[in-house]
């Protein structure tokens, strides 16, 4: 499983982080660098382990579905680059 | 004024409690001590009037017999925790115009129990690096250098370098690889991560959510057990916030180690380990063996596996919490773009740095279409037997210990070239955040340049008592009492 210029073309268009044509290549080398040692993962026999996303113990609380917070518009549009009436801006994505 | 500043946060509080000092006077010795040491880079923002008007109202309060636990003691807040009204960037240029309109849980908690707040400490670019050189501000500086500037570590280097230097008496950190405890180790603090759930994460700009923990950074153990009692916490705004009541760690401070069980982790011998390292772990044992500890030869048979099943399961969470940054909501935003895809592109590329784009460059790859099992879901797999690890020693010791860094502070700049050799960093510290369970650092000794250098002592999930009881006597063994040389 090797990274290639296409591969990190193609990561780089999930992750929405542009990569110049220029960077493919090094970065693809330095992806390999790093996935190549953590292939020694592949000693490990897991065969038959449940994978462990949460090491709490806890379920996770129930809370009753209902309004606590809000009317904050002015808040959360603080830090907003670019605000109009209450609203974010955003480049034109309808034609 | 240096007689304030060399006060612990224990004696400072007696002080202020006993009116021998006031809060402004201690606040005050503290933000000259930055404006003196302002060379070491470990503040990127400095909240003086806030401190001033803080330290005010906490005299005020002790004058008025309603003094909170931290009342009048002055805290630097890494800037990864949101504080209202404050810039906090996570030390990232795709969050420099960010000024949170809300305060983190745990900052809040502090300034409930009366701390001061005297400004935001530098920190790795969004907690990813080791030595405090991924931050846009440029790096911490370690007030043990010399000729030579060194790494304060990473990625709460601005904290422990603050501490250090006695430019804040209290700071808070995160670690979710060991950004704590070694920062901690390589400044000669005690730095201490809680089992996972016990600070709330509400507020703290998230890089890998199953594995951040918010904790404290102070000259000694005792500090170390009232800044954490102060700042941790059940909360309801975070759904990994732990119910579990704290114990009472003051109590646990004098309690010892007779008869209690300390592990020795035979796979914490490395191949090509330091040779000063291996003989001060040793010193260590011969310390809890003094104190009437037993030790006990334990197994980790998977420590090998935590570093590369961490820089799987980091990365992936990071991918996924580093998406927010997207130029619409907050952040920078690049202008002159063709599209909206166009826009998250480019203004991502623009905003994060090397290493944090290669992190979510990883954890996107392992999260993909066709890879998810090969490399997340292995890596998830190996967490558990890490955990397992930890469960079946904690069966029979109440506490291990083992080197807290694989080697003193590095020069600034030494370990740029290779990811992989700065990830090593973290081989002690790593397998703790996989299987939740807390760990303290604790300065140990001088290495023969003069660095200080740190043990670390883990222990079973929810016991911080057991923690504290060996950290406490630890501690008092190793005397150690040295101050960094650029101390203010």
């Amino acid at each position: 499983m090797s990274v290639d210029k296409d591969t990190v073309r193609k990561i780089g268009r999930l992750a929405r982080i542009h990569v110049p044509e220029e960077s493919q290549e090094q970065i693809a080398g330095e992806l390999n660098h790093i996935l190549s040692w953590v292939e020694q993962l592949g000693e490990v026999d897991t065969s038959d382990v449940e994978p462990l996303a949460s090491v709490t113990g806890h379920n996770l609380p129930m809370r009753a579905d209902r309004v606590t917070d809000g009317e904050k518009a002015d808040d959360v549009l603080k830090n907003a680059p670019q605000s109009a009436s209450g609203f974010f801006v955003v480049p034109k994505v309808v034609e | 004024m240096t007689e304030l500043l060399s006060l612990s946060a224990t004696e400072a509080k007696r002080a202020l409690t006993q009116k021998e000092i006031s809060a402004v006077e201690l606040t005050t010795a503290y933000l000259e001590a930055i404006d003196q040491t302002a060379g070491l880079n470990n503040y990127v923002a400095v909240t003086a009037d806030k401190a001033l008007e803080m330290a005010a109202n906490s005299d005020k309060k002790i004058a008025g017999g309603t003094a909170g636990t931290l009342e009048g003691l002055p805290v630097g807040v890494k800037d990864l925790f949101c504080t209202q009204d404050v810039s906090t960037t996570a030390c990232s240029e795709i969050l420099r115009n960010f000024v949170p309109p809300y305060e983190s849980t745990v900052t809040d908690n502090l300034w409930q129990a009366g701390g001061v707040m005297l400004g935001k400490l530098n920190c790795d670019e969004f907690a990813m690096g080791s030595a405090n050189e991924t931050s846009c501000f440029g790096p911490a500086v370690n007030p043990w250098s010399a000729e030579v500037p060194l790494a304060a570590g990473g990625s709460s280097g601005g904290s422990a370098s603050a501490v250090a230097a006695r430019s804040a008496l209290l700071a808070t950190g995160t670690d979710t690889g060991g950004s704590i405890r070694q920062p901690a180790a390589f400044c000669g603090v005690v730095g201490m991560k809680p089992t996972y759930g016990r600070c709330s994460r509400w507020g703290i700009v998230a890089f890998a959510s199953s594995l951040d923990q918010a904790g404290p950074f102070t000259r000694t153990v005792a500090d170390s057990a009232l800044m954490l009692s102060a700042m941790a916490g059940h909360d309801p705004k975070d759904s990994t916030s732990a119910p579990d009541e704290m114990p009472d760690l003051t109590k646990a401070l004098s309690c010892g180690v007779k008869g209690m069980k300390i592990g020795i982790p035979a796979e914490y011998e490395m191949d090509g380990m330091d040779p000063e390292i291996v003989a001060l772990w040793q010193q260590g044992q011969n310390w809890m063996v003094e104190a009437g500890a037993e030790l006990v030869e334990i197994s980790l048979p998977h420590t090998k596996y935590a570093l590369p099943a961490y820089y799987i399961i980091a990365p992936a969470e990071a991918s996924s919490n580093l998406a927010r940054y997207d130029g619409v909501r907050y952040g920078v935003r690049t202008d002159d773009v063709q599209s909206l895809d166009d826009m998250y592109e480019k203004s991502r590329a623009a905003g994060f740095g090397d290493e944090v784009q290669r992190r979510i460059m990883i954890g996107t790859y392992a999260l993909s279409a066709g890879y998810y099992d090969a490399y997340y879901k292995k890596a998830q797999q190996v967490r558990r037997l890490i955990r397992q690890d930890f469960d079946t020693a904690f069966a029979s010791v109440d506490a291990i210990l083992t080197p807290a860094t694989p080697t003193a502070a590095f020069a600034l700049g030494q370990k740029q070239d290779d990811p992989l050799t700065m990830y090593l960093n973290d081989v002690f510290t790593v397998p703790a955040n996989l299987a939740g369970i807390p760990g303290i650092s604790v300065p140990a000794g001088l290495s023969k340049d003069g660095l200080p250098l740190g043990l670390q002592l883990l222990a079973g999930a929810f016991c911080e008592d057991k923690l504290y009881a060996t950290a406490a006597t630890l501690e008092s063994m190793a005397n150690f009492t040295t101050s960094a040389p650029k101390a203010a």
